[in-house]
């Protein structure tokens, strides 16, 4: 938080009282070798090890070898006695456990540590000793670590068992015998020792539900007197509850309920978050819990009343009710001299408020934006955000709100929020959209960040041209080509570019604008400057949609690496661009209009799944003639789950072929499988070309096999259905050895069924600008029918065509409105082959719905194949 | 003044710590002379994974004593720990006549170090109360110990469990390292 605080001044001239500051890794790594020096000079060598402590922390890479050899320097101070030494060593030995190698080395002296005299050095020396041993060793140390849980020094038990829940994840089957250990512990009369013991052994168990369900009703009829214990045992019966579906009858519920009246704090606390947050409480069930937050609203300790108020800031979406009964109490936190709890009081008002007292509860918190961290400025900011999902009609409060905000000091993530919310409200509420353009033209008039200025400068591209008065945002956006620094310069060189290509009127003003950026210092600026003029110039729409407002489609990792190639092997053909993987469109799903702030970070780009893929195929001979690949589907299961062979299936779509990939996984340990392949059946005219046998399939070793098919001839049939049967040739084996014997017989295995169908051979594409496109294409191979669908509501019907067709929504006219009897459903794709499909589809509801599909292609037969896909 | 005197003669000699490394095979009883010269008891002990390091009094001389553990995965790392040292206790079970080979291996492979160029070697023919074991002199002859050029050594026969030999063996290299300072 502190970090957040601080604004930009602070970090240029922040931590010159840090002494650690400018150290240079090799210097340190240099001053090292004086821990080989005899003898021993303790308060140098602990300063050294401070030093080295702090770089590894500030995130500085060590390589192995340098690692390695300060780490045995570092073991030659275990023949000193210091104990402050010794206790640094340990610290250091943690850290660099996973960096240097031969770290095993400390073992026996750790060991002895743990079980010495000195109570200084024994918990410490577990710790350490826990981080640099495996499984194999960890056998050796059993016994002690055994003693070590059962300790009557305190810190050795905590030290052990905390160290063991560690290990859990490694070594399970060696943690796994101390559970009687952890329960002796558990009966320790040390708050953290109990608290400790309770943890591991619940890890141990957490996969047998009998043995927990036996543990919580255990526990809960008492016997656990430390308070960190309770609460933990609060989480795993809630937990459980939550599993079972349990109804609130439930002897765990009284149990939690009963926590209520706990005379720890902490307790009640946990016992009253654990009831607010679970699923299908009655009122009755809540007001216990709820009243006891109320009660905490007003508590002198700033602790309590913040925790109070966050708890109630979470749930105030899923029970209102209990919200607004601690209204008043909240109302008198908004003054309160902690910021924190101020502006979580607020927020958690605002969410539950009405329409009304919006406007005074908005004026109520601009007053101490000023005094807050930034943090807390991102949970505002996220309030409002879901307030104008709330109430579309107060955007225009909200919109002013957010422009001062954005107006004031704040950081990069502060303002990131303001922005997305921004944008968010922009595409939400299209009535919004012009109010909020203009403030972030106004923002990125005065915008440090150079990743906003470009998102923003991007989003003005979009949909400036598409305003009512798009001549209002030119200005703005030369300001950008005047002022800024090369990235931004770039940015609004390409949102220039759109909106000549979309609005004639500003065109010739535009061309001059873009004429005076070919003088630019920076190439990329020229650069773009000078494609978008020839564009322009050529004044052709399909040009306009193909180069401009829609660009490229393709993966560029992809891109990159056919590039590559190509230029490795010279050759007179031009370089296609249609053997370029598509980018894989993240399929978005429909959002719900919830109104709690979601802060779960965006979704990463999906790593290139296909890439690795499409590696693994070209290195097969089989298939080196068959092009680029196009699709790879996602895996599709074809046995249960836990039977005798798990086959899952990964259909690769390439130009005239489609590859199946099988992923075979042997359950038996008794048996070895030869020679595995996959026979494929269709009636609808789909021919194997050739399979690819998996050799030998060893027990839970995986395996491929590949089945590689052709199109059948009639360019228009895509679709079908294959049966599918797993051939091997089996030998016994010795489950020990693996070992198997010489003769097998010949077997097969029934799988089940895969279909082809026409989503299979589309790959999504983006068309930010899909009007555009749709002319660019024409209407030479156009195909209009006319279905009646089975869905009963449009939202239904519109996922169906989205996911028959697979293509990618474009425009949000994956959005249905409320209300509306009628939608435009407008889909992009790319065909098998690089043709590209576009699909406009009006759905009418009357009792169901009625479709009438357009679809346009650059080829006949592609629009043919895919108007017929969904009827 | 007196004070100033006395820290220049306890400098010259008396706090003076000596390094000596114990090594040799696995189970050859490094760990348990080690302890039997620091606390002057048998303690049960385990294989040594790493080592053990500990500051032996004898007499007025401080020993740092480093008990280096000889398994074959272990015995790389020796050389990790070789620089300045004064003095090298090289243990041998004197039972375990199979190995005597490989132990002389390791000791001939230790010797040729440039770091260890100026310890002294002492050599304990351990395990002497076991029924079977060499004698000292064979054990000199296994280990080849005549064919040293250039280097102060002796070989003791030990028992570390009976604590037989090792008041002599330490008795000479005290003086040996006297006179060599």
């Amino acid at each position: 938080m502190h970090m957040l605080r601080r604004d930009k001044k602070d970090e240029e001239d922040g931590g010159s009282s840090n002494p650690f500051q400018n150290m240079e890794k090799s210097s340190v790594l240099q001053e090292a070798r004086i821990f080989n020096e005899t003898p021993i000079k303790p308060r140098k060598c602990c300063h050294i090890l401070t030093k080295i402590m702090y770089i590894l922390n500030q995130g500085e890479h060590i390589g192995t070898t340098e690692a390695t050899e300060t780490f045995f320097a570092m073991t030659k101070l275990f023949q000193s006695n210091d104990v402050m030494l010794r206790r640094m060593v340990y610290l250091v030995i943690k850290e660099m456990a996973n960096i240097a190698e031969d770290v095993i080395i400390v073992t026996s002296s750790l060991t002895k540590d743990m079980t010495g005299k000195e109570d200084m050095y024994r918990a410490a020396a577990i710790r350490a000793l826990c981080k640099i041993t495996d499984t194999t060793m960890l056998q050796g140390l059993e016994r002690y670590m055994k003693q070590a849980i059962v300790d009557k020094v305190h810190s050795v038990s905590s030290a052990a068992l905390a160290s063991s829940l560690h290990l859990l994840s490694q070594s399970p089957d060696v943690v796994k015998r101390w559970v009687n250990e952890a329960q002796e512990a558990a009966t320790s009369d040390n708050v953290m020792v109990q608290y400790h013991a309770l943890g591991l052994i619940y890890h141990i168990r957490k996969n047998d539900r009998l043995a927990i369900t036996k543990l919580v009703g255990k526990y809960t009829r008492g016997g656990l007197k430390s308070p960190y214990a309770t609460c933990m045992l609060i989480r795993i019966a809630s937990k459980l509850l939550e599993d079972d579906d349990a109804g609130n009858d439930s002897p765990l519920f009284d149990f939690i309920e009963g926590c209520l009246r706990h005379k720890s704090e902490m307790v009640i606390y946990e016992a009253a978050h654990a009831i607010v947050n679970m699923k299908n409480t009655t009122a009755r069930e809540l007001a216990p819990a709820v009243s006891v937050l109320q009660l905490f609203l007003s508590s002198p300790k700033p602790t309590l009343r913040f925790a109070a108020t966050k708890t109630l800031n979470r749930v105030a979406m899923t029970h209102p009710a209990a919200v607004t009964a601690c209204n008043l109490d909240l109302e008198n936190l908004i003054t309160d001299v902690n910021r924190s709890i101020a502006t979580l009081a607020i927020t958690t008002l605002l969410k539950t408020g009405s329409e009304g007292s919006v406007e005074r509860l908005m004026k109520q918190i601009s007053t101490f934006m000023s005094e807050i961290s930034d943090e807390f400025k991102v949970v505002v900011v996220q309030a409002v955000r879901s307030l104008c999902t709330k109430f579309p009609r107060k955007h225009g409060v909200m919109m002013s709100f957010l422009s001062s905000m954005l107006r004031d000091e704040g950081g990069f993530e502060y303002k990131r929020a303001i922005v997305d919310s921004v944008i968010v409200i922009i595409e939400e509420n299209p009535e919004a959209k012009e109010a909020g353009l203009a403030h972030l033209c106004e923002f990125i008039e005065d915008c440090e960040h150079t990743s906003l200025a470009t998102r923003i400068l991007h989003l003005l591209g979009r949909e400036g041209p598409r305003t009512q008065n798009p001549s209002k945002y030119i200005r703005f956006i030369f300001n950008r080509v005047i002022l800024e620094s090369a990235a931004i310069r770039a940015a609004a060189v390409s949102s220039l570019a759109k909106f000549g290509a979309h609005c004639e009127a500003l065109l010739p003003s535009v061309i001059v604008l873009l004429k005076r950026c070919l003088l630019d210092g920076d190439d990329e600026v020229r650069d773009r400057a000078t494609f978008y003029l020839r564009v322009l110039e050529q004044q052709q729409k399909a040009l306009n949609s193909a180069y401009i407002l829609n660009g490229l489609s393709v993966s560029i990792v992809g891109l990159e690496r056919a590039l590559h190639h190509y230029t490795l092997s010279p050759s007179e053909t031009p370089f296609d661009i249609k053997s370029v993987p598509l980018e894989t469109q993240p399929i978005t799903e429909q959002k719900k209009p919830d109104m709690l702030p979601s802060s779960r970070p965006a979704e990463k780009p999906s790593a290139p799944a296909q890439e690795i893929y499409a590696e693994q195929l070209a290195a097969i001979p089989e298939f080196a003639s068959l092009g680029p690949l196009f699709k790879s589907s996602k895996p599709v299961e074809l046995t249960e789950s836990e039977t005798e062979y798990m086959v899952r299936c990964i259909k690769h779509t390439f130009a005239n072929n489609i590859v199946f990939q099988f992923d075979c996984t042997n359950t038996l340990n008794d048996q070895l499988l030869e020679n595995v392949t996959v026979q494929m059946e269709s009636g609808d005219g789909f021919e194997t070309v050739c399979q690819v046998p998996a050799a030998c399939l060893k027990y839970n070793q995986p395996g491929v096999t590949y089945t590689c098919v052709s199109m059948p001839e009639d360019a228009t049939s895509v679709t079908g259905t294959f049966t599918n049967t797993l051939k091997f040739i089996v030998k016994d084996c010795d489950p020990n050895t693996g070992e198997a014997d010489d003769d097998g017989y010949e077997d097969e295995y029934v799988l089940e069924d895969i279909e082809i169908t026409v989503a299979d051979h589309v790959q999504r594409v983006m068309k930010p600008n899909f009007l555009a496109s749709w002319e660019e294409v024409g209407e030479d191979n156009e195909v209009d029918e006319t279905f009646a669908l089975s869905a009963k509501t449009l939202e239904e019907a519109v996922s169906n065509i989205i996911g028959f067709l697979g293509m990618q929504p474009c425009e949000r006219s994956d959005k249905v409105n409320e209300g509306k009897s009628s939608h435009t459903l407008c889909l992009a794709g790319v065909f098998r082959g690089g043709h590209d499909a576009l699909v406009r589809a009006k759905l009418v509801l009357q009792d169901t719905v009625t479709m009438q599909i357009t679809v346009r292609s650059t080829d006949p037969t592609v629009s043919e194949v895919i108007s017929c896909a969904v009827g | 003044m007196g004070g100033f005197f006395s820290r220049i003669f306890s400098g010259l000699f008396g706090s003076k710590e000596l390094r000596i490394l114990i090594l040799g095979l696995d189970g050859a009883g490094k760990t348990t002379i080690l302890y039997r010269l620091h606390v002057g008891e048998v303690v049960t002990t385990i294989p040594t994974i790493g080592f053990n390091v500990e500051t032996v009094k004898y007499g007025n001389i401080k020993f740092q004593v480093w008990d280096l553990g000889g398994q074959t995965s272990i015995r790389p790392y020796w050389r990790c720990y070789y620089s300045n040292t004064d003095a090298i206790i090289y243990v041998v079970d004197s039972s375990d006549k199979e190995r005597m080979g490989i132990s002389k291996s390791e000791l001939v492979a230790m010797l040729e170090e440039e770091e260890l160029k100026n310890a002294l070697l002492l050599v304990m023919a351990n395990k002497q109360d076991m029924e079977g074991a060499l004698t000292h002199t064979q054990v000199a002859h296994d280990l080849g110990l005549s064919a040293l050029r250039h280097r102060k050594y002796q070989i003791f026969k030990t028992s570390a469990l009976k604590g037989e030999g090792l008041e002599e063996a330490m008795q000479w290299l005290v003086s040996e390292l006297k006179t060599a300072q």
